[in-house]
């Protein structure tokens, strides 16, 4: 089992990381979320052991790592750019975990035919890295974290490279592998997407703090910030103010909503509309400036700048009436 | 970058390109070559000519370099071949013979060549140099032969050059040839190396980095070095001096006496001005310069001396000296035997 | 900058054969007249099968035995320094590193009469160290034997070609993408392992060239020899000039520059086979990586070892010279430990003195300036002659693979020798100010190209095709995908470039002429004469040099481009 304590961190006197705990445990694969600049990259850096924390310990089954060097920590890591060694070739960057641990010639040879069947790409062995496509470079990357049986994975932003149809096959494949190896994980990434995709538990890092935790569905049902609910892409933030207990007004309205928190009357709150209309909601109407057309649905912008998704592409100009499923966020700033 | 090619050659050729007015002559000179703006002037005004030096390392290269060109010479003077080398620059053929007027004012002793190719210009004297003051400071008597300095009490005192790679280390190596004979020197140096001399391959560094008379304050308290060094010590001391603090050994035999010539280069296509140079170089003008310049002695006669020189420099009464054919015919044999005796 | 233009626009419409005609013209004619000719004109006069005898055969195989072993030596005691130097350079920020690499090149560039008094002063006989030891001991004599001995060869070899591996491997190194570092330390390999298994193996090109550049400067050795080394020691080249200038054997020297020039054919055609099989291409590096990382007790160590430790090296025994360059001595002299020192600038303004009213007297500005113009031709010369050569030789075909070893050739012909043939072939021409450049750039262009060559080579193509595919035209490609990543190269080789030349390596090719003397020949002209003047005149020129040149190193990393990494 992984544990963060307290980890800190500065850059440049800025202060980067501000309190960092966190655990992963038994085959878990947790995300860790994150705008770019938000330190995401360090953090893995400090569990892997190659950058150090100012204050605050890494723990592995409750023994501190501060005096384990990277290569003794058995730990995984996958970079977003592959990091290939260009001078051998894919056998034998996949091998250099196994033979760097000593094992037999036979037991490395097994091995690496294993985990590149793990990742379809048997009958590689000596092609050359540089001349592979990136999703190849990319599985071989992952093969070569696997071969030497680490206690744990990390993953730097590994798909932020490919195309996107590529970067989809890749996360079936990648979750696939996780889900047959068992393997613990932390997967670092800036893209919702993938977040939501691969994280069985997903933690959000923002202003050098967790500032979320949970998982993919219960952080989705209920993001209950502006900032994350603009950050994920949830909807529409709406800004509001609070009239008296659960009614709140906007410019499209004046709405009854369960706010989690009590707020003050007069004080300023968001707002959550979905971008999906419900059957049972508040009522908004509109001019239809522009549809946007998105697979299996039309992404509507209105005069009033919300967007809406609608089933059937509606003409340019017209007036619509929808409804829609609002959320009370409370009361921080949306970013 | 054909145009740059084409601008490169008509540049380098810009460069070699001469004007028509006034003429031009080449000197080429060892590297130790050196003349006063004023005396030089007189020279160029006088003949309506520019004279361009062109350097070509140490007396040995200059030769060489000369040798190699015959024909078609690099310049239309040579300067620097000494006695030592005097006898295969003749054989090579390099000179054209010049017996020129102002010849009869000089020395016969200098002039080596009685075929007129190469004519005396300056001599000076390779001696060994003491440091005063370590002499004083232990009470020690300055050696006055060269067998004195195989004596105990000067064990490990005397640096001296490598004869294959320096001049006056050559100087001083036939200054025992003709001392103690062939195959006599040879036992001599066995003698110096039983005790203790120590031998460079340069000048510069037996003088600033072994010899404990310099600026460079080494270990040694002797030199070989030129009779003239003392004077130079004082003309270039880093403060006023009343004295020079080193002064040479002149014994008999314990200097050589090196002589530097001038020729006209074979093939010049300026053969009069060429001539016109070489009575300059021995006209009481330039002659006088040579002191200040070189550090050595004019071939000319009562020319005045700089006062360093008479007070600081001494001129040895019987400096040694060599039949330079016979230094021609054996000096490869003499040096490959002393590195021998003295280095294997 | 226009030429390249044009082979850019040639890449598409000319024919592949073509192409490389048109790039390879220009070096190798420069080095069929300024090298083969020369070259085969003297072998050709000078050699004479009457030369083959016993006597010159036991001369020449025991002078090439000598100078093999001193050459090897030199060259593992030089990757013994230099190599954790890279590594320091390379991966380490700390306090005063620009100035203390621009001091690692110094002794490159200074003439070997002013290393070797440096050195002389302090671990000659009467050097301080010694006569410190004396004094505290209590030592009736020097405790350090140092000049005239082959540690002397061998430290004064270490102390002037360490920058050679700090520029090229520290350059490689610094190129390096150390997330491969990483990855190798997540497999579990320790970081002997990792520089062992990775770093070396991708240094590889940089540390044989490096480890090629270094063998044939001390292979070639010359100057080092005959002022530290002695007379008990003779190079190939040493013995070449004996044997040519002094005894004038020429048919001897002639054999023994036949055989240099053999071993050094040889040299290089192992050094091409060895970097034939490498081929890397390694995307160009991210910036942020490495910058500002806190260090582990060992990197700590490491860094607080080796700065001190090279500071030491290169400043102790250049520190003499500028000391010297402001003390006046006692006036009487003699072996004495205590030696009472005043200030004084005397020197300096003697420089500015022309007291014998000498022809040949040069002031220091002027001299400054001569070495400054001769460096700068230098640097365009061998940049325009090195810069096509080296981009062809990035992506070899079989012309190139051949022509590789030739390029190297000229640094290890004997310079006495190559001298000479000038001589035959160039005749007056030989005293044009145009030499000087020519001969340096003879010396500079291997150089230059072994630095270029890897980063063209680094250059990824699917970078430049991802350029062309997005309608850049070749000139485009050139400027926004080659140019960036050429840049640090491209300065690097510059420097090699002008510092050889204000080291006057290859000056022995030419006449000189005094209407033009640099600071190295104004330094010899002092030295050559004696007097506490003039040698404190001439510490005061070589402290000059290198105030000056170290300034210009600093220069030009100064004018380092935005978006260049910290090397």
């Amino acid at each position: 089992m992984l544990e963060l304590r307290d980890i800190h961190k500065s850059y440049e006197q800025q202060p980067l990381l501000r309190g960092i705990s966190f655990r992963i445990a038994g085959s878990e694969t947790v995300c860790l979320l994150g705008p770019s600049g938000s330190g995401k990259s360090t953090l893995l850096q400090i569990v892997a052991g190659l950058e150090f924390p100012e204050s605050g310990s890494v723990l592995w089954d409750k023994v501190d790592l501060a005096s384990t060097p990277p290569h003794l920590r058995d730990f995984g890591l996958v970079f977003q750019d592959y990091a290939l060694f260009p001078h051998l070739d894919v056998y034998d960057n996949v091998a250099f975990g196994p033979r760097t641990k000593g094992w037999p010639p036979s037991r490395v040879a097994e091995r690496v035919a294993e985990v590149l069947d793990l990742v379809n790409l048997n009958g590689f062995e000596h092609r050359s890295v540089t001349d592979l496509s990136g999703g190849e470079q990319q599985r071989v990357a992952l093969a070569r974290a696997l071969a030497p049986q680490p206690r744990f994975l990390m993953f730097d932003e590994p798909l932020g490279a490919l195309d996107r149809s590529l970067r989809e096959q890749l996360l079936e494949e990648l979750r696939a592998v996780l889900a047959r190896t068992r393997i613990p994980s932390l997967y670092v990434t800036h893209d919702q997407d993938e977040a939501f995709a691969i994280g069985d538990r997903i933690l959000i890092l923002h202003e050098g703090r967790i500032f979320r935790q949970g998982t993919p569905e219960s952080i989705s049902a209920d993001p209950g910030s502006a900032w994350l609910a603009e950050f994920l892409g949830l909807g529409n933030v709406i800004p509001g103010r609070m009239l008296a207990a659960h009614r709140v007004k906007t410019d499209f309205g004046t709405f009854a909503l369960p706010c989690k928190h009590k707020h003050r009357p007069g004080e300023a709150v968001h707002v959550l509309a979905r971008f999906r209309p419900v059957s049972r909601g508040a009522l908004i109407r509109g001019v239809v400036r522009d549809v946007i057309f998105q697979q299996e649905r039309y992404r509507v912008v209105l005069d009033n700048s919300l967007r809406v998704d609608l089933p059937r592409e509606p003409r340019k100009g017209s007036r619509i009436a929808i409804q829609l499923r609002l959320e009370c966020l409370g009361s921080d700033a949306a970013a | 970058m054909k145009q740059l090619l084409i601008a490169c050659v008509l540049l380098l050729s810009a460069c070699n390109a001469r004007p028509a007015a006034p003429a031009a002559l080449t000197v080429m000179t060892h590297d130790s070559f050196s003349i006063s703006e004023g005396v030089l002037k007189t020279f160029e005004t006088a003949n309506n000519v520019t004279v361009t030096f062109v350097k070509s390392g140490d007396a040995g290269a200059a030769l060489n370099k000369a040798i190699l060109s015959s024909g078609s010479p690099l310049a239309d003077v040579l300067y620097g071949v000494d006695n030592t080398f005097l006898t295969r620059a003749l054989e090579a053929g390099i000179y054209e013979s010049y017996a020129s007027p102002a010849l009869s004012g000089i020395p016969p002793e200098f002039q080596l060549d009685p075929g007129h190719f190469a004519l005396p210009v300056d001599y000076g004297d390779v001696c060994v140099n003491y440091d005063k003051a370590y002499f004083s400071a232990h009470a020690l008597t300055v050696p006055a032969t060269l067998e004195d300095l195989s004596r105990p009490e000067y064990r490990g005192l005397l640096v001296t050059e490598n004869p294959a790679s320096s001049s006056p280390g050559l100087a001083f190596l036939l200054a025992t040839v003709k001392h103690f004979g062939d195959p006599g020197y040879l036992g001599y140096w066995k003698d110096l190396r039983a005790n203790g001399v120590v031998v460079v391959d340069g000048w510069e560094t037996a003088y600033y980095t072994n010899f404990s008379g310099s600026s460079g304050r080494g270990p040694q308290p002797m030199v070989v070095s030129y009779a003239t060094s003392p004077a130079a010590e004082v003309m270039f001391a880093e403060s006023p001096l009343t004295d020079s603090p080193t002064a040479s050994i002149t014994g008999a035999d314990t200097c050589f006496r090196q002589v530097e010539f001038v020729g006209i280069l074979k093939g010049t296509t300026q053969p009069e001005l060429a001539r016109r140079f070489v009575d300059f170089m021995l006209s009481a003008g330039f002659q006088a310069d040579v002191p200040a310049q070189m550090f050595v002695y004019p071939v000319l006669p009562g020319v005045a001396l700089p006062s360093e020189f008479t007070k600081y420099a001494q001129v040895p009464a019987q400096p040694a000296s060599l039949d330079p054919q016979a230094i021609s015919a054996h000096r490869d044999d003499w040096i490959k035997a002393w590195t021998e005796a003295v280095l294997h | 900058m226009r030429g390249l233009d044009q082979r850019g626009l040639m890449r598409a419409a000319w024919p592949a054969w073509l192409r490389r005609v048109v790039i390879w013209f220009l070096p190798l004619a420069f080095l069929a007249v300024f090298f083969f000719l020369p070259l085969v004109r003297i072998l050709a006069f000078g050699l004479d099968l009457g030369a083959v005898s016993p006597g010159n055969l036991r001369i020449a195989f025991e002078t090439l035995g000598f100078t093999i072993f001193q050459a090897t030596a030199s060259t593992l005691l030089t990757f013994l320094l230099g190599i954790p130097a890279a590594i320091l350079f390379a991966r380490y920020t700390f306090p005063g590193k620009s100035l203390l690499r621009a001091i690692t090149a110094l002794p490159f560039m200074l003439p070997t009469v002013v290393v070797a008094a440096g050195f002389s002063a302090l671990l000659g006989p009467r050097g301080w160290l010694n006569l410190t030891l004396e004094r505290l001991l209590g030592l009736p004599t020097p405790p350090i034997l140092f000049t005239g001995t082959l540690g002397a060869i061998l430290v004064a070899h270490v102390f002037y070609n360490t920058t050679i591996v700090i520029r090229l491997v520290g350059g490689a190194l610094a190129a390096l993408d150390p997330r491969l570092g990483q990855a190798a330390s997540s497999l579990g390999a320790s970081s002997r392992v990792t520089w062992w298994r990775v770093t070396v193996p991708l240094l590889r090109p940089a540390l044989l060239a490096a480890a090629l550049l270094v063998f044939l400067f001390d292979f070639t050795s010359f100057g080092v020899i005959l002022l530290l080394g002695g007379p008990s020691f003779a190079t190939l080249e040493v013995q070449i000039y004996v044997q040519a200038l002094q005894m004038l054997d020429l048919p001897l020297a002639a054999l023994l520059s036949l055989i240099q020039l053999l071993c050094t054919v040889a040299f290089s055609f192992l050094y091409t086979r060895l970097t034939a099989r490498v081929r890397i291409q390694t995307a160009p590096r991210s910036l942020e990586v490495n910058t500002g990382r806190s260090w582990t007790l060992r990197q700590r160590w490491f860094v607080g070892s080796m700065v001190p430790a090279l500071t030491a090296f290169f400043v102790l025994p250049l520190l003499a010279l500028p000391l010297r360059s402001i003390s006046r001595l006692d006036a009487d002299r003699g072996e004495r430990g205590y030696v009472r020192a005043t200030l004084t600038t005397d020197y300096y303004s003697e420089l500015f003195v022309n007291r014998r009213d000498s022809v040949f007297y040069v002031p220091p500005a002027t001299a400054a300036r001569n070495s400054l113009i001769y460096a700068m031709a230098t640097v365009v010369l061998s940049l325009v002659m090195g810069f096509p050569a080296a981009s062809a030789l990035a992506r070899p075909g079989r012309l190139e693979r051949f022509l590789d070893p030739i390029l190297i050739l000229p640094l290890g012909a004997s310079a006495v020798t190559l001298g000479l043939g000038f001589i035959l072939a160039f005749g007056r021409w030989l005293a044009s100010p145009w030499m000087v450049p020519i001969a340096h750039t003879l010396v500079a262009l291997p150089f230059v190209i072994r630095t270029l060559q890897p980063a063209l080579a680094t250059v990824p193509q699917r970078l430049r095709q991802a350029a062309a595919a997005l309608g850049a035209s070749p000139f485009r490609v050139w400027q926004t995908v080659d140019f960036p990543i050429l840049r640090r190269a491209v300065l690097s080789a510059a420097g090699f470039a002008f510092t050889i030349s204000l080291g006057e390596f290859g000056a022995t090719l030419v006449l000189s002429r005094p209407d033009y003397p640099t600071i190295p020949v104004a330094i010899y002209r002092f030295l050559a004469q004696p007097g506490g003047l003039n040698y404190g005149q001439a510490m005061a020129m070589a402290t000059l040099l290198m105030v000056l040149t170290t300034a210009g190193i600093l220069l030009i990393e100064k004018v380092r481009l935005p978006g260049m990494t910290e090397f």
